[in-house]
């Protein structure tokens, strides 16, 4: 004998329209929530359906601006995929999604919105860059001591560039969403600064070439040894994405303290009663998070741009968001959901026209979101039972 | 089943037949009649979860029934939205106010309404709302925030709220709830006045002794059908009613063993502390709680109940007094530090603050002790041993459940609080602090709470048990105490409820005496 | 540099976030938390400018802007009303979205800033009290001057009609205006719709008044963001957004005027000599906002206000609670 369910689960949310409509057609949309988890195979259907919905909406909207959509998405997946040469191209535009992703996923665990991925990413170039151009160590270092300390240097300011909006929020209650995303335009400012003015090369706008010391290592370096690594620019981001992922799966999943990242995530409230403190939470997880995204920084500088100059992201900061909730805030789904938004960044560069990349990015969200409606309720078509 | 034989005769003022309404996982009204005859004070009985406030639901427009027809002054209606039963002159005033607290009383009534057409003229409205309090006897100010007002004046509010729209017919879900037994008198003064104007009344509840007062006829609901149909207050006992509406006999008491108290666990002086509005709620508690007792604390809701709980567990700060429990005073110490000296909590609120909705019934399970070994490692949790630890619980309260990684919100109300209670009882609690811990509760699930609660007495557990339910008071404890407005009135070991029912309105224990001497 | 006119222009700039404030303070206060204000912006800066050029009537285009970002809107109306998502994701997802959609389409805009779109007018005896006038009356476009009037008329609507009653008891409460016959779900798609107007025509103001021109994403500059901070600064009164839309406004012009002469009070400019410099000027507004939200929650936590009690919270008939 079933026990009664409170009412909360059982109110249809949407009260059928009356009248006319119903002789034209007669089905009526009936709405129920879920009383039962949904298979993992229904859900990634959904997210996958998802996509797809979300391909489809934007290849109308290039259309519609004058482009031709579907030579853009076969572009799109043969300058991605298409060779062993741009998959590693590929890759390397994944990794800082896949650590910007990771520091994204650690914080909206427990609902805090870190908005501010880009600017900690910011920071975390400039501490790296600072290490090489100050210089703190010099040029003939041996390279292990640069790669240790301009690691430690990105994700010390990336960690202070988390650690202050976390805070605000702790102390104030300032909106971190707002909060992050001034400091992402403080950051630029402040980066900007530096290039023009202080470590700028010959009136560039952009400081000198990294000494190749101080460059993260990359497969093709190791052409010697493997000549099939000729001209692969995967550089050495890759195993700090892959250790991140790890780390944060273990923080999560296997650790006291990722327990209540996620009981105050699903409830503050619930994490009150057993004595948890929110604000110190709060904190230490704003200052991981920079720090994640501050590491990420690093490596782009590191092991792609080699020097310090404006244009060090198309966006990885907010894309690492969509990565994040596309993963289901999973670390080790945010590595492969990296690698396919690192597609489309790579083969967006070339596309006309070029706000595409992004606009298929907001699209794949919003559906993304619209779709999780189906993992909660339950649609069904039903005749129109006589109205008494 | 016994019936009225007056179902469809033309002094109905309101005729429901075969009323079905099902939601996922439950029939909740199976095939249900239901008729109201004009002037007259219907009580709808029946548990928790019988159906009552569907099938008013329904009356009111909330809901619209699977099957069924709704005659309401001999004319077929049916309600797609609240608005259209108002229209009809039927207006339901809910258990949970629907007010909105920062508005005024008559910002309240105006709201939903087709005039003020565009400019709001308060002064001319206030005037209005003035007059008709004054026309049935409830005298409420009408420029008065809501937030401002005691939760009698509230209901108030809500009942001119309908009556200034033209109800002719009031359903009222479970009004005394929250009322003192003053207040309840006054309520119930007003609604023999509403009847006497000609208005009908359909008053749902589960309380039989208030249902034998002020009603004219009976209709009784047990699991969504109809046990009794309209049936004269005259012709039943409380005790037919009791097995109407739970099919059994009802065993009015436990059987309890004696009680053998040992030494104080919990000691309360001069408590003082204040409510989320910054007034003060509690003004000098004092109060003791032995190892083996269920120490009960009865009182209206709102008198500073829930601060004393939040206090005691370390929620909540306290500006004087000491919270001594096993000899450490814990006052205004963090609710860890509490959770160490054995304090455990059953809070009020299952879904929002003692569960974690999302997660497995392991990660709820393991949320006080989570940091102790076996389940900790180091900085590591052992999920293997939380997991058995989870598994262990669940055979041994019972909770249903697929599996221990099932997500909570997925569990019923029932389950969900044997959940708490195995989380808190397995941590064997020096002192166990049980706030409203049947609250929704079928009789099922409410007297495996209560054996739960009991067996931690015999065992050698500290309960303070706080609670609206007089009659589980009287149940399960050894001594009682009554808060009203932040103090204790009294203690009372012998279930006098009379002196009880004085102490909820104010009366202090010392003064009863010179009562009842007063009287002879 | 003569410091009326800076003031004078950044009235005009202010109105750019009193637009997009005064929008969100309607759809927050019906329940529903915007965060897609840059993006809604900067769609009807692309629109609005778009239009203008092909038609040459400014007007046209702040219509077709109001429109475009209000019907954008609704797909956040949509995910969050009906389909009872998460607020905040879905208005982050919308605000990705709008800025694809708006780079996308405004690809091949001609980034011509020197056409003059709107005229510029005088109030005539307004402007000739001393220093007010020459602020707020002299030479301004219309849609400053409607700007002016918006604000009283708002405060009056939210504060003392009939429809605002319904509107702060569905953000306040929606189980009470449900329960009394009040469609909590249209009026909740209607104030998003209207605050996607206004974000629209905050971005016809930037890209037709105050700033001609389409310059991709660094149109807006994160001024949709400033203003939603505003909103909690203004804790939901239009008075009060207006104060501190204005004062935005003009500090976003100093920021930017003060670069330019060689003497500044008298003394030397340093940000004359040292150009640099202006990058730390650049951080001002967005760490002004970052200011004014910490002293904004500690007053509303002191005063005991707040948002909307059921702003960010999906409503459900029937639920308990809320």
């Amino acid at each position: 004998m079933s026990e009664p369910i409170n009412q909360t689960t059982t109110t249809p949310i949407l009260t059928p329209r009356r009248g006319g409509l119903a002789r034209i057609f007669p089905y009526k949309i009936r709405i129920e929530k879920r009383l039962t988890e949904v298979p993992a195979w229904y859900a990634f259907l959904v997210s996958f359906g998802s996509v797809v919905i979300a391909l489809l909406i934007g290849a109308l909207i290039i259309a519609l601006a004058g482009g031709d959509p579907w030579r853009s998405y076969a572009h799109i997946a043969k300058s991605s995929f298409g060779s062993i040469g741009v998959f590693s191209d590929t890759m390397v535009k994944a990794i800082p999604l896949m650590i910007v992703g990771l520091a994204c996923a650690l914080a909206f665990r427990m609902r805090l919105w870190n908005i501010g991925a880009e600017g900690q990413f910011f920071m975390g170039a400039f501490g790296a860059s600072a290490v090489v151009l100050t210089p703190l160590l010099p040029e003939d270092s041996p390279r292990w001591l640069f790669i240790i300390t301009m690691a430690a240097a990105g994700m010390a300011c990336g960690a202070f560039w988390g650690f202050i909006p976390g805070f605000l929020k702790a102390k104030f209650h300032v909106n971190e969403i707002i909060s992050t995303l001034m400091m992402n335009y403080i950051a630029v400012a402040w980066n900007d600064f530096f290039i023009y003015a202080i470590w700028s090369e010959g009136g560039f706008q952009m400081s000198r070439r990294f000494p190749v010391n101080s460059w993260l290592p990359r497969l093709t370096d190791f052409a010697e040894q493997v000549p099939a690594f000729r001209g692969l620019t995967t550089h050495m981001g890759l195993i700090f994405a892959l250790i991140a992922a790890v780390v944060v799966w273990l923080i999560l999943y296997r650790s006291q303290w990722g327990y209540e990242i996620r009981l105050i995530g699903d409830n503050p409230k619930a994490a009150h009663y057993a004595g948890i403190s929110t604000t110190r939470n709060i904190i230490l997880v704003m200052i991981v998070s920079g720090a994640l995204a501050g590491l990420a920084g690093m490596s782009e500088i590191s092991g792609v741009v080699h020097r310090l100059q404006g244009a060090i992201s198309p966006g990885y900061g907010f894309t690492g968001i969509i990565v994040a909730w596309l993963a289901k805030l999973n670390p080790i789904m945010v590595i492969f959901v990296s690698i396919l938004f690192g597609a489309l960044i790579l083969a967006g560069r070339e596309i006309q026209p070029s706000g595409v990349p992004k606009l298929i990015q907001g699209v794949i969200l919003v559906c993304l979101i619209a779709g999780d409606f189906f993992l909660r309720y339950r649609v069904s078509i039903v005749r129109r039972t006589e109205e008494k | 089943m016994e019936h009225s034989i007056d179902s469809f005769d033309g002094t109905n003022v309101v005729s429901m037949h075969g009323i079905v309404k099902r939601f996922p996982g439950v029939l909740a009204n199976d095939h249900v009649d239901f008729s109201l005859k004009k002037g007259e004070i219907h009580a709808l009985l029946g548990e928790n979860g019988a159906g009552k406030s569907t099938l008013m639901n329904i009356l009111a427009g909330l809901y619209r029934p699977d099957e069924g027809t709704i005659l309401v002054n001999g004319k077929p209606v049916s309600f797609h939205s609240p608005r259209q039963a108002i229209e009809h002159g039927i207006g339901m005033i809910h258990q949970h106010f629907m007010l909105v607290p920062s508005q005024t009383v008559t910002e309240n009534i105006l709201l939903g309404l087709d005039t003020p057409r565009f400019l709001l003229k308060l002064p001319h409205y206030e005037q209005e709302v003035a007059e008709l309090g004054k026309k049935f006897g409830m005298h409420v100010d009408p420029k008065a925030k809501v937030w401002q007002l005691s939760v009698g004046e509230q209901q108030r509010v809500e009942i001119l709220k309908m009556l200034y729209r033209g109800a002719e017919i009031l359903i009222m879900d479970e009004p005394t709830a929250v009322l003192a037994p003053s207040e309840i008198e006054t309520l119930f003064a007003t609604l023999r006045k509403m009847a006497a104007n000609g208005k009908s009344i359909i008053f749902i509840s589960h309380k039989l002794n208030e249902v034998t007062e002020i009603s004219d006829r009976l209709t009784v609901l047990r699991r969504g059908k109809v046990t009794a149909s309209g049936i004269s207050i005259k012709d039943v006992t409380k005790e037919d009613l009791a097995r109407l509406m739970v099919g059994r006999e009802v065993v009015f008491r436990h059987e309890k063993a004696p009680c053998n108290p040992g030494e104080v666990v919990l000691s309360i002086r001069d408590l003082h502390a204040d409510n989320d509005k910054g007034l003060p709620a509690l003004r000098g508690i004092n109060m003791d709680v032995r190892k083996g007792e269920i120490v009960g604390l009865a009182g209206v809701a709102g008198n500073g109940q829930r601060e004393l709980a939040d206090v005691i567990t370390g929620l909540r700060r306290c500006k004087k007094g000491s919270i001594v429990v096993s000899g450490d005073n814990i006052a205004n110490l963090s609710v860890k530090e509490g959770i160490r000296r054995g304090v455990s909590h059953i809070p009020e609120d299952r879904t929002h603050v003692g569960t974690a909705p999302n997660l497995s019934v392991t990660d709820n399970v393991i949320m006080k002790n989570y940091h102790q070994p076996p389940i900790s490692k180091g900085w590591m949790l052992n999920a293997g041993a939380a997991e058995s630890f989870a598994s262990k619980l669940k055979d041994a309260y019972e909770i249903l459940a697929p599996d221990v990684k099932t997500p909570v919100r997925l569990l019923s109300g029932g389950n969900l609080q044997r959940v708490i209670l195995a989380r808190e009882i397995s941590s064997n609690p020096a002192l166990m602090i049980a706030m409203q811990p049947t609250r929704g509760l079928d009789v099922g699930a409410i007297e495996g709470v209560h054996r739960l609660l009991l067996a931690q007495r015999d065992a050698g557990g500290a309960v303070l048990l706080i609670s609206e339910e007089l009659d589980e008071l009287l149940d399960l404890s050894d001594r009682i105490y009554v808060i009203y407005e932040g103090e204790i009135m009294g203690e009372v070991t012998n279930g006098d409820i009379e002196k009880i029912g004085l102490m909820m309105t104010g009366v202090h224990s010392d003064q009863i005496q010179n009562h009842q001497e007063a009287a002879e | 540099m003569d410091l009326l006119i800076v003031l004078q222009a950044g009235v005009a700039t202010g109105t750019v976030l009193l637009f997009a404030s005064l929008g969100e303070i309607f759809a927050e206060r019906s329940g529903v938390m915007n965060l897609g204000v840059e993006g809604m912006m900067l769609i009807g800066a692309m629109s609005a400018f778009s239009i203008a050029i092909q038609t040459g009537n400014p007007w046209l285009g702040v219509l077709v802007a109001m429109l475009a970002a209000g019907l954008i809107s609704q797909i956040h109306a949509f995910i969050t009303i009906t389909l009872q998502a998460d607020q905040v994701v879905s208005g982050l997802a919308l605000n990705f979205m709008a800025i694809g959609i708006s780079l996308v389409l405004g690809e091949g805009l001609s980034k011509a800033g020197t056409i003059a779109l709107m005229p510029s007018y005088d109030i005539p005896l307004l402007d000739q009290i001393p220093v007010i006038g020459t602020i707020f009356f002299h030479n301004q476009k219309l849609l400053v001057y409607f700007g002016y009037l918006l604000v009283p008329v708002a405060w009056y609507y939210i504060n003392h009609t009939r429809p605002g009653l319904h509107l702060r008891a569905v953000g306040e409460y929606p189980a009470a205006a449900d329960s009394l016959g009040v469609n909590v779900y249209a009026l909740r798609y209607f104030y998003v719709f209207v605050g996607g107007m206004m974000a629209g025509l905050a971005g016809a103001t930037i890209s037709l008044a105050v700033s001609p021109g389409w310059f991709s994403e660094l149109t807006t500059a994160g001024q949709g963001w400033i203003a939603i901070g505003l909103v909690i600064f203004a804790q939901w009164d239009p008075v009060r957004a207006a104060v501190g839309s204005y004062a935005f406004g003009a500090l976003r012009r100093l920021v930017f005027d003060i670069q330019g002469p060689q003497m500044l009070l008298g003394f030397d400019n340093p940000f004359y000599y040292n150009p640099y410099w202006g990058f730390f000027l650049q951080m001002l507004p967005y760490a002004f906002t970052i200011l004014v939200l910490v002293f904004g929650s500690r007053e509303a936590i002191r005063k005991r206000l707040g948002a909307p009690t059921a702003l960010g919270i999906p409503y459900i008939r029937g639920e308990r609670g809320l």
